[in-house]
């Protein structure tokens, strides 16, 4: 169970990404987190496993909490959070197998993993989970020859090698085509049902969250503006969480190009006549 | 109808007036250093260097072709000091490159601008004077030499390798330290695989230009080539300067083209 | 429930036949042997060299100045001139050159006699080129200023015809429809194109030419490179060691203020 308390976030510039960000994730729940951009989703995620250290706020992960640890423990700590990247984050030049085994990077001596000799129990559960994402025969290939979707099931395949309590999906969709996108939010939900995995997943694109989630975020200049199930989603919602501006904006410029479409018919039709 | 102006210039007359000034300025600062730089020239030499040219061009020619079998141990010299030297300047240059990358440093505020420092040093003193100080310290011969070039190879090899480092993709950096790994990890997994490409040409490249260096560092007692070339032209032995300026030549091109077929597999 | 692998080796990534990598590691370790068995050592003027090896480390951290400064300041002043000069002529010549060398806007006679030109200049050492320089007209930083002129050549020129080879063929197009003479496409499509890259290479080339300028000193050609080796032959390291720091703190000056200037007039 992950639990976020008064989660803050001010970067040296001043920009206040998170402001007060309060919520619990329970086991086996797969979270949704929208919004726009800039809106603090990404900040958010990588408060969570200090990627970005919070300016205050605490962060508690099964009991244990990880704001305020020194580098070798906060290290021992991010072994048990997994974390999926937009646009797949893969050591390109790295074999596949390579790049699921540095998963387990956080478990072994750095002699263990220069010279590339990991546990047996390491290497049977990183073939184990090729084959569950359906990359077994892929295993020594260099990363940069899979295609975009295979590629982000070997960032699956990476997380998951870790053993994780939980896992942190940032965008895992947004440079795959929509019929991989569903495939791999698909697989995504399906080992988290499995393990009884939490996950929050920073997603973009709003039906695709409703579809698959089972909870939903709404996430408005770093403060959170709603949760609740993806069913009490309405457009009034969706406003709150994406601005009043942007709806009318888009209208507007729907209209626009009525505007401009009725007058290169009249336009088509003087030259024509 | 608007009235359109009659004349249109490129720049405002305020800058064509910068730019002039800049002109001027430049052409009088070339006058005045060539003044400066004339001031003692003797111009009857000067005058006189198409017939001394002529006067040297007669005597190099032709090569002394049965100089060539004298030559190759100088050349067999000259390479081993170029690889030598080239492998002793990558093994100096990476840590200089690990201390002077900005996203590698382990202190940005007094390790990196001192690896920074070595990189400039190394780089603006040639190899030739590296070997004329080590000839003077060590004694004339080999080693001398191949210090100088692996020491003049850790500024170009260590600031190429330390722009790539900083040009690494901050993504992998930030995947792999998610999962829990340490620095040194971090750096054996997310960034060596990233400069490898980069690193290998950079050291092909400067093994490229080493041996180009090499093959006059005898000028100065470093061994190789270039001592059979100062032993000739002291004695004025024009046929042989030709000849060892050809092996020279055909050393340098062949070596090009080496350097050329190996980037161009790396990349 | 399958079984899966418990072992895994990482497959060889750029030879992977084993036969010839292990012909190649033992190639290598040979040559290596070879290598470095033919470095004949003579350990006692190696000894002897350390304590040299001292007084100049110590040179180079208490520079003298003062005794040498009129031979110092007088090489820097050759040297200066001497880079400053070189330089403007070069580019000067290297224009046309250059433009001649450039296969989109040459005729094939002119393109293989300026390739030529860039291939002689570049494939000899400035060194080799002092000497000779030097032979013809004298000592001096006159033969100095020639043989940085000559190099220039090689390098801008080159560069320059890459340059031109490389501008967008569709500004171009534009221009030669319009109905322009050669020259008039030179001025407008070609010039408007390279002109930025040139001044930001004459400059890089001005910083070369410097560092250059202290090497081929050591045959005669004048500059600080001549005081330079003076200081050594005399065995005065803390003079030696001055001059050295003079370069470094110039290159690292020119080095800097080009790089502004770059970024200035881009």
């Amino acid at each position: 169970m992950l639990e976020l308390a008064a989660l803050t976030k001010t970067y040296k510039t001043g920009d206040k990404a998170l402001s007060d960000v309060s919520l619990t994730v329970p086991k086996g729940q797969v979270v949704g987190l929208i919004g726009p951009s800039g809106a603090g989703k990404s900040t958010l995620i990588r408060c969570i496993n200090r990627l970005v250290e919070p300016s205050s706020g605490k962060i508690i992960l099964s009991g244990r909490e990880l704001s305020g640890l020194g580098p070798r423990t906060l290290r021992r700590e991010r072994r048990r959070i997994g974390m999926i990247f937009q646009e797949y984050a893969l050591v390109e030049r790295l074999t596949v197998m390579e790049n699921v085994l540095s998963g387990r990077l956080g478990y072994v001596s750095f002699w263990q993993s220069f010279t590339r000799r990991f546990p047996a129990g390491d290497i049977e559960r990183a073939y184990r989970l090729l084959d569950r994402v359906g990359l077994m025969e892929h295993a020594d290939k260099r990363a940069d020859a899979l295609s975009g979707g295979q590629r982000q099931r070997v960032g699956i395949a990476r997380a998951l090698s870790q053993e994780p309590e939980l896992l942190l999906v940032d965008e895992p969709t947004a440079s795959l085509d929509p019929k991989t996108s569903r495939q791999i939010m698909r697989l995504l939900i399906e080992i988290c049902a499995e393990r009884g995995l939490p996950a929050i997943v920073n997603i973009h694109d709003v039906p695709l969250a409703q579809q698959f989630m089972q909870r939903i975020i709404g996430l408005r200049a770093g403060s959170v503006v709603f949760d609740g199930p993806p069913e009490d989603l309405t457009e009034t919602v969706l406003t709150t969480i994406y601005g009043a501006e942007d709806w009318t904006a888009m209208r507007k410029d729907g209209e626009a190009d009525q505007v401009a479409e009725a007058e290169a018919v009249a336009s088509l039709a003087m030259i024509s006549a | 109808m608007t009235d359109f102006p009659h004349t249109w210039a490129h720049r405002s007359p305020r800058a064509r007036l910068a730019l002039w000034f800049g002109w001027l300025c430049l052409v009088a600062l070339f006058v005045y250093c060539w003044q400066v730089m004339t001031a003692n020239t003797i111009w009857m030499f000067i005058w006189d260097a198409p017939r001394q040219a002529a006067d040297i061009g007669n005597r190099m020619f032709p090569p002394r072709l049965s100089y060539l079998p004298e030559l190759m141990k100088p050349l067999w010299d000259t390479l081993n000091m170029a690889t030598l030297g080239t492998l002793l300047g990558v093994i100096l240059a990476v840590p200089v490159a690990f201390l002077a990358a900005r996203n590698t440093s382990p202190s940005v505020l007094i390790l990196r601008p001192i690896a920074l420092f070595i990189i400039v040093a190394s780089r603006s003193i040639n190899s030739l004077i590296w070997a004329l100080l080590l000839v003077a310290i060590l004694g004339p011969g080999l080693l001398a030499g191949i210090i100088a070039i692996g020491l003049r190879s850790i500024g170009f090899i260590g600031k190429l390798l330390y722009e790539a480092i900083e040009e690494t993709d901050i993504r992998q950096i930030e995947a792999v330290t998610a999962t829990g790994a340490s620095p040194t990890q971090v750096l054996n997994y997310a960034i060596v695989p990233q400069i490898m490409p980069a690193f290998w040409g950079i050291t092909v490249f400067r093994w490229d230009i080493n041996i180009r260096e090499s093959a006059i560092l005898g000028l100065v007692g470093a061994g190789g080539l270039g001592l059979k070339l100062q032993a000739s032209l002291n004695t004025l032995a024009w046929p042989q300067v030709t000849m060892i300026l050809l092996v020279i030549l055909a050393t340098v091109v062949l070596s090009e083209w080496v350097s050329a077929k190996v980037r161009g597999a790396i990349i | 429930m399958t079984s899966y692998p418990t072992t895994w080796r990482r497959p060889p990534q750029i030879v992977t036949d084993r036969r010839w990598r292990i012909v190649l590691t033992v190639a290598v370790i040979a040559y290596l042997v070879i290598g470095v068995g033919s470095v004949d050592l003579n350990w006692q003027r190696i000894m002897e060299g350390g304590a040299r090896g001292l007084r100049f480390i110590n040179g180079f951290l208490q520079p003298d100045f003062t005794s040498r400064w009129k031979d110092i300041s007088n090489g820097l002043i050759e040297s200066l001139t001497m880079t400053l000069t070189s330089t403007v002529v070069g580019v000067a010549i290297s224009v046309p050159i250059g433009i001649g060398a450039a296969r989109n806007l040459a005729p094939a006679w002119v393109y293989y006699i300026c390739r030529s030109i860039i291939a002689v200049s570049r494939s000899l050492q400035e060194i080799i080129i002092a000497i000779f320089l030097v032979a013809m007209f004298g000592f001096g930083p006159f033969a100095g200023f020639l043989t940085l002129s000559f190099a220039t050549i090689g390098f801008i020129a080159k560069l320059l015809a890459e340059d031109i080879e490389d501008i967008d063929e569709a500004q171009a197009e534009a221009i030669r429809a319009t109905g322009a003479s050669w020259l008039q496409l030179v001025h407008y499509a070609v010039q408007p194109q390279v002109m930025p890259r040139l001044i930001g290479l004459s400059l890089y080339r001005l910083d070369i030419n410097f560092r250059e300028s202290a090497v081929i000193g050591i045959v005669g050609a004048g500059g600080i490179g001549a005081t330079l080796n003076t200081a050594i032959d005399r065995y005065e390291y803390d003079s030696a060691g001055a001059i050295l720091l003079v370069i470094i703190a110039i290159v690292m000056v020119a080095e800097y203020s080009s790089s502004y200037l770059r970024k200035f007039l881009q």
